[in-house]
């Protein structure tokens, strides 16, 4: 058994963050370990993710390119990865910890009787054996885990590994034929619905989120504008999301979304215990509140006490002037 | 149409923990450290929802320790019909796995079953697997991340759900039965009503052991296949905070953006 395995995630044939990260992650761990690094490489009309993913620095890429792979589902994706596993005996295979990365984890394990990691932040090698760091119990304690048989499958979180740089290599992928056909999948996806125009929380480099101190869904226009001029995602808390303001997709903690920003800026949230468990680990953390006594400031790096309102405007002009924009 | 409804209890969301040779403990400020996994109310819900529109049944099920009955309590008091405990020595200890094949068991066992419901995830781990395993144990369609039941056609055997995914919303129609994982925005759970919860405290909890369900595969400690060992609680954060303080708005903010240049995350 050997050869270290990772899923290429992609999208409409463009790699997304996440599968860039984890061909990184894959490169490193294929390194340390002396074992060669194979892309599993899905979809329809990808030929040119399979050739990115050798630029990226797989040495093997392992693709189906069918009609029934065009978007993810589970059913399609799942027998798929297990069977190839079945075949060739990887030792380990790592998937982003997205939705669909952490649905087909789940599958291939089931089905292979395998055992499964999820959402690991950091990895290294034990006696052969890949031991992940995880946060648990919402980020209050770490645990390190290890899968006690091959293949060990794992999932990794998006921001928490650098992405593969481009390195010019190339190579010929193999390609498999779709182990289930059309009329055996029991789903048909019917529509879609884009939050375009957005950028995604999870991949969010800045984030500035707002939360019941903003006072109504206008509160939350210097909130936004903020965000659009660092280039940055909006987030919010629970109290804001349930007071109807802002949509639940924007949420953060511990029933919403766990972010990892290098910035994540918090205005007018006080720093409950579960809004600190959807963005503790953010690099550099922002308070903006009027109550110095608020914790969002035990988590802080840098607080502005005092009125948002004229915070965040002032904010906006100063990155403004500085960024040429 | 008989709905099932997976819960789990799981430490408060304020709970505080320590962490002594390896066993992690934990106490809660407001004294009720255990709690229905939050995840798990929305789970809760929709079935109910479902059973106002659909009729049938909503039996809830967890597997767990005998006081975790203390969840199934919950859910009875919410409106469920009935409530399983699934507990037994043999169990402990199980993986996500171990756990999908138990319940995957005792959902069959459970009678003519179309939705089986789950949290998005229990806030313990956090992992969120336990839906798709048992749904592939069952041999279900899974349905993850679902922000909306859109209709259910029990004559045409399909269900049509919103899925939240990163980029958007996906719709999705599937054949029943299904596994439906839910999150937060499905709904707004219902607290438990006088009546209920005076129909919960007389319940007698039927408990269902290993003797009792043919579970596949193994489950317990035994049968885990990731080693746990080691959870240590989390490095403070070294840095206290820099409170930025000035004459003017204007200052404080031209302070904030050079830091914020310096430590380079811009
Ligand atoms: C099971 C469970 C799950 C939860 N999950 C989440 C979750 O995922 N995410 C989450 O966020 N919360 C979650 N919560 C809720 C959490 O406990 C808090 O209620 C919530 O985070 C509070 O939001 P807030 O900080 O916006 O509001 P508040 O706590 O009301 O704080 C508002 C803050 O704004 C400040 N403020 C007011 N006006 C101004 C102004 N003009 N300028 C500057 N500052 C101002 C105030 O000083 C105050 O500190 C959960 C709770 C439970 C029980
Ligand atoms: N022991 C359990 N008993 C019943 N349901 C469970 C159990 N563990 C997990 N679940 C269900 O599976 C969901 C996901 O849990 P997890 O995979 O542990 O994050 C939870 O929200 C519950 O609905």
């Amino acid at each position: 058994m050997s050869g270290i395995w990772i899923w290429v995630e992609q999208r409409d044939g463009e790699i997304k963050a996440i599968g860039q990260e984890m061909l990184g992650a894959g490169r490193q761990l294929a390194d340390s370990s002396g074992q060669s690094l194979t892309a599993l490489v899905f979809g329809q009309d990808v030929a040119g993710v399979a050739r990115q993913s050798f630029d990226f620095g797989a040495d093997a890429v392992l693709g189906c390119d069918d009609e029934t792979l065009a978007e993810f589902r589970v059913e399609a994706y799942g027998p798929l990865v297990a069977q190839l596993a079945q075949q060739k005996n990887p030792s380990v295979i790592l998937l982003g910890a997205t939705t669909r990365g952490r649905d087909l984890a789940a599958w291939v394990a089931a089905q292979l009787n395998a055992g499964l990691v999820a959402d690991g932040i950091e990895f290294g090698l034990e006696n052969g054996t890949v031991k992940v760091t995880r946060p648990v119990y919402a980020g209050k304690l770490l645990a390190e885990v290890f899968v006690k048989d091959n293949p060990q499958i794992i999932t990794l979180r998006s921001r928490a590994f650098a992405p593969a740089e481009p390195t010019g290599k190339d190579g010929q992928a193999e390609w498999v034929p779709a182990v289930v056909g059309e009329e055996e999948i029991r789903t048909k996806i019917v529509g879609f619905e884009s939050s375009q125009g957005d950028v995604s929380l999870t991949d969010a480099t800045i984030i500035v989120s707002g939360g019941r101190g903003v006072g109504g869904p206008e509160g939350f226009e210097p909130v936004q504008e903020l965000a659009t001029v660092l280039g940055g995602a909006l987030g919010a808390s629970r109290a804001a999301v349930d007071a109807g303001w802002i949509p639940y997709d924007h949420q953060v903690g511990q029933t919403g979304k766990t972010v990892s920003p290098d910035l994540y800026i918090a205005c007018g949230i006080s720093g409950a215990i579960q809004h600190q468990a959807g963005m503790r680990t953010s690099k550099i953390i922002v308070a903006i509140n009027k109550d110095a006594d608020a914790p969002i400031f035990k988590l802080a790096s840098y607080g502005i006490v005092g009125d948002l309102f004229k915070i965040l405007p002032a904010l906006s002009a100063e990155f403004r002037q500085r960024l040429g924009n | 149409m008989k709905v099932v409804v997976c819960v789990k209890q799981t430490p408060s969301t304020t709970a505080v923990f320590s962490v002594e040779n390896g066993n992690v403990n934990w106490e809660d400020p407001g004294d009720k450290p255990n709690v229905l996994n939050p995840w798990d109310e929305f789970a809760v819900e929709e079935a109910l929802t479902i059973q106002e529109s659909q009729g049938g049944e909503v039996l809830a099920l967890t597997l767990g320790p005998e006081s975790s009955q203390e969840v199934l309590k919950t859910c009875l008091a919410m409106g469920c019909s009935d409530a399983v405990l699934v507990s037994d020595d043999a169990f402990e200890g199980s993986d996500t796995l171990g756990t999908a094949r138990v319940l995957s068991a005792a959902i069959l066992k459970s009678g003519d079953v179309q939705i089986a419901l789950f949290g998005k995830q229990a806030i313990d781990g956090d992992t969120g697997q336990t839906i798709v395993q048992t749904a592939q144990k069952l041999g279900w369609t899974p349905l993850t991340f679902v922000s909306k039941i859109a209709e259910i056609d029990p004559t045409a055997g399909t269900i049509t759900v919103e899925r939240l995914l990163e980029e958007g919303r996906e719709t999705v129609t599937a054949k029943l039965p299904v596994v439906i994982g839910v999150v937060k925005e499905i709904n707004e759970p219902r607290y438990p009503s006088f009546m209920g919860i005076r129909k919960a405290s007389r319940a007698t909890i039927p408990v269902w052991t290993a003797a009792d369900l043919s579970v596949e595969g193994g489950a317990g400690a035994e049968a885990s296949q990731a080693d746990w060992s080691k959870v240590y609680a989390l490095p403070p954060r070294e840095s206290a905070v820099e409170i930025i303080e000035s004459e003017s708005v204007e200052e404080q903010v031209r302070i904030l953006v050079e830091r914020l240049f310096e430590e380079k995350v811009i």
